[in-house]
């Protein structure tokens, strides 16, 4: 999901600084708009707590809140790294065998169209609640990095790969330095969006597994606060899944620049 | 029916071709003819141009003796050097994009044929700034292809096709998408590499202009299926320079391969 349009107009440096700038003025005052609402209405914080008790229950429920961040965040780091390897494997493996291909690939797409919501109550009753878990992030994850690692290995730039025969490549060394390396702009790309679907994944299955324990994560704490009309506390958990969510993003988006700032059209538009 | 080796380098060292053609056709999987049946013959250390409209199968030719694909029928024979038995070696080849990895620097690009051969890393580093040298690149060997003009790119392009001193070089429309001045540049820097060098030289080119300033033959081809039209030699004052396309032998055997294409052209608009 390379967005990004190759080439940027340059903008100014007055113009580069509003960019970051006005979101911010508009999250303030946003901000300042729901905490005047709140106080000038008197809404009781189990309706709608005003920004200042979201940010002081974070803070006296961290012990609580920070453990479950941990859990989540650790559901979505092992549905992430199986989604990736998985994904790049099984692409690997397409490519090489069109008929492992034909065979497989009708059923990586059911079980991308499937929502996972659906099929998560059954992994439950057949899985390990934490394995539940990590295949629920896998499953919605994976696809991505599945279907661009493909495109990838099959945009390779044609005269190359006669170049590659020409001087007699083995079929490692064609995939070792030229197909992988010709993907990796599309498989970085997956990767983006795998971080942000496996975080997804993780909440969605610790919802429909829904029991409380040392180990349960950020979305089952918003589950039992609902349940307990602790409104702040869910505001301040669902802040930490979003937090969550833009850091996943962020690093997958500067790993994948830094890797690629050198020679891809994608990176080059920010910095020349 | 194909066949192509070096046991028939007795007959090849006798009559001292580098390449030679019998009768080939090649046949697309769709059915469409797009050469032959075509005979060609090549000596060694010989510049010949194919000349032709687009798409009568010059490229083609160049990927049959290239083997990066097989002809439908009729032989394609190559003379191999002995003891260049790794695939490719005897052939360099340049296309028409520069066709360089990206993802890595000029010097990565241009030590690919021997890195794929198992050359050691610190062997192929040096011949590959030694064939930078050769085409004047020496200087660029960190940067990446990004980095470099269009004519620069065709001429990191031409030090891969050399580094593994190939006897012949096959070029196809290698300067096609270059500015003139750039293109007399490289005209003249492939004449001394040619001289300096001795390489058979196949290259491709739909500019007249082109064929007849570069090579002691122009080969001058029809439209599809290639066939050839006019074979034409090229004589004049060697080494050739920049005195030779402004002199009236030159512009006289434009008018003569030009004679020649017309007619393949004017075939092509009545099909």
């Amino acid at each position: 999901m390379n967005a990004q349009p190759a080439v940027i107009a340059k903008p100014s440096g007055a113009q580069r600084a509003m960019r970051f700038v006005l979101p911010i003025i508009v999250f303030a005052a946003g901000l300042l708009a729901w905490e005047l609402v709140v106080r000038i209405k008197d809404i009781p914080p189990y309706v709608l707590p005003a920004p200042s008790i979201i940010v002081l229950t974070l803070i006296k429920d961290w012990a609580v809140l920070s453990q479950s961040l941990a859990t989540t965040l650790l559901t979505t780091l092992e549905g992430f790294v199986a989604a990736s390897i998985g994904g790049i494997v099984l692409a690997l493996v397409f490519n090489q065998s069109k008929w492992v291909e034909y065979s497989l690939f009708p059923y990586a797409v059911v079980l991308q169209v499937t929502p996972v919501i659906a099929i998560a109550p059954l992994l439950l009753i057949y899985l390990e609640q934490q394995t539940a878990v990590v295949v629920c992030a896998f499953i919605v994850a994976f696809f991505p990095v599945l279907s661009n690692t493909t495109l990838g290995l099959n945009s390779v730039d044609r005269n190359l790969a006669g170049l590659f025969q020409l001087y007699g490549a083995s079929p490692q060394q064609a995939l070792r330095f030229l197909k992988l390396p010709a993907a990796l702009p599309y498989i970085l790309g997956g990767l983006r969006i795998a971080g942000g679907l496996s975080l997804i994944g993780a909440v969605v299955a610790e919802i429909a597994a829904g029991t409380a324990g040392a180990g349960s994560g950020l979305a089952y704490r918003i589950a039992e606060s609902a349940y307990r009309l602790n409104i702040p506390r869910m505001f301040a958990a669902l802040l930490l899944l979003s937090l969550a969510g833009i850091v996943i993003y962020g690093v997958l988006a500067l790993v994948s620049h830094l890797v690629l700032r050198r020679w891809h059209e994608s990176a080059l538009g920010k910095e020349s | 029916m194909v066949e192509r080796n070096a046991s028939s380098a007795v007959e090849a060292s006798l009559t001292a071709l580098a390449v030679s053609l019998r009768g080939v056709t090649k046949v697309y999987d769709n059915g469409v003819m797009a050469l032959g049946p075509f005979d060609l013959a090549v000596r060694k250390g010989e510049f010949i141009s194919l000349l032709g409209p687009s798409g009568c199968g010059k490229s083609t030719v160049l990927r049959l003796i290239a083997e990066l694909s097989a002809p439908s029928s009729g032989t394609v024979r190559v003379a191999r050097h002995e003891g260049k038995v790794l695939p490719g070696h005897g052939i360099g080849f340049v296309f028409q994009e520069p066709t360089l990895m990206p993802w890595t620097n000029v010097r990565e690009n241009v030590r690919l044929p021997l890195k794929l051969a198992g050359v050691p890393k610190a062997e192929g580093r040096a011949r590959a700034g030694a064939a930078l040298a050769s085409v004047g690149l020496a200087d660029f060997a960190d940067a990446f292809p990004r980095e470099l003009s269009g004519g620069m790119k065709m001429r990191v392009s031409l030090a891969r096709a050399l580094v593994t001193d190939p006897d012949i070089l096959l070029m196809d429309e290698p300067f096609a998408a270059l500015d003139e001045i750039t293109r007399f540049r490289l005209n003249n820097d492939l004449l001394a590499l040619w001289r300096s060098l001795g390489k058979t030289v196949i290259f491709v080119t739909h500019s007249v202009f082109e064929s007849v300033y570069l090579s002691q033959r122009v080969v001058v081809m029809t439209a599809r299926p290639g066939r050839i039209q006019a074979d034409i030699r090229i004589e004049t004052v060697e080494p050739r320079g920049e005195e030779f396309r402004t002199s009236a032998a030159y512009s006289d055997y434009c008018r003569r391969v030009s004679a020649a294409l017309a007619p393949s052209y004017s075939e092509q608009s009545t099909l």
